[in-house]
């Protein structure tokens, strides 16, 4: 059990640095935000396993929730979908 | 070319900062002196089991009371700026894809959840982890889910408003009355502290706390509502 969590937490960090890697290459902007809001979501969870569950129901409920949603909201006014070819 | 070489010298330079604090890191063994001081008096002079909370409102209340208003100017500013592509009457409305049965129903039955959960998570705030900002957050997603299942609802900005402010305004008597009542403002020490661990304890943490938590979610659902009633420009 005491080994459980520093790998829990390495996993999370890796997943958390795949979601970021996700969020920053992938074509289709939905896509993108949706990643973006799930390195939101493994933040909060690292959170809880560093001991801060005040700060990872902030992150939960601020960062991954109404973030997420407002990227959603512009999304929807700009148009688009896709990534300029710069 | 000479940007890419510009960012992996870049990127080296923060790994080696970074690896510098890795390399020289050592765990405290032991509390340092404020956070001791917390940890043993919290309980013996406010009364709150979650220390955290004590700290956000009565110790550090004064900056609560800062954030809060940080939020307030973001909210107002947000509604500034959209206030001049508002949807005006008479001109074409929008027209929408019918959102599903499926999404109706669900939401109908979500969203009071929602509302109740957050207000839990509030109300509850000197006892479990969450507070007023959590609760405030999903409050305002709840909002969210009812907006996302009929974009064109309009709802009553007067009523949003009127919750703000006046959530805000008695947070402010409150601490103002700590003034006279107790050691100094926001002082949670007006009310008895009651039984440590019971619902009606540590004295006005928990009506400061779900006034903050009313306050951040009105805030919240202000924004989204002036947003979502943004209309495109022709």
């Amino acid at each position: 059990m005491s080994a459980f969590l520093p790998v829990m937490s390495v996993v999370v960090a890796l997943a958390t640095i795949g979601a970021a890697f996700v969020a920053i290459r992938v074509d289709s902007l939905p896509v993108a935000i949706l990643s973006a809001g799930a390195v939101s979501l493994f933040a909060s969870v690292l959170f809880l396993i560093l001991a801060a569950p005040d700060v990872a129901m902030t992150e939960a409920a601020i960062g991954s929730g109404l973030t997420t949603f407002l990227f959603f909201f512009v999304l929807g006014r700009v148009g688009g979908g896709e990534q300029d070819n710069d | 070319m000479i940007r890419h070489a510009l960012a992996v010298i870049f990127l080296i330079g923060l790994g080696t900062v970074f690896a510098g604090l890795m390399l020289g890191y050592t765990p405290d063994t032991e509390l340092n002196l404020t956070a001791r001081y917390y940890a043993e008096n919290t309980a013996k002079d406010l009364g709150a089991a979650n220390i955290v909370t004590a700290i956000i409102v009565t110790y550090r209340g004064l900056d609560t009371l800062g954030e809060v208003t940080v939020l307030f100017l973001t909210a107002a500013i947000v509604a500034l700026v959209l206030a001049q592509s508002r949807h005006q009457p008479g001109a074409p409305q929008r027209v929408l894809p019918p959102s599903g049965e499926l999404l109706h129903t669900g939401s109908r039955l979500l969203v009071p959840l929602i509302v109740l959960f957050g207000v839990y998570v509030f109300v509850n705030g000197h006892l479990t982890p969450g507070g007023g900002f959590q609760g405030g957050a999903i409050v305002a997603s709840s909002m969210l889910l009812l907006l996302l299942t009929d974009p064109l609802r309009r709802f009553g900005h007067r009523m949003i408003a009127r919750v703000e402010s006046l959530s805000g305004l008695t947070y402010v008597a409150l601490g103002a009355l700590g003034l006279v009542l107790a050691g100094g403002f926001l002082d949670n020490r007006i009310l008895p502290l009651g039984d440590f661990g019971s619902l009606f304890s540590a004295g006005a943490i928990p009506i400061i706390y779900s006034l903050v938590g009313l306050k951040v979610g009105a805030e919240f659902s202000s924004m989204l509502v002036n947003l979502s009633e943004t209309e495109k420009p022709q």
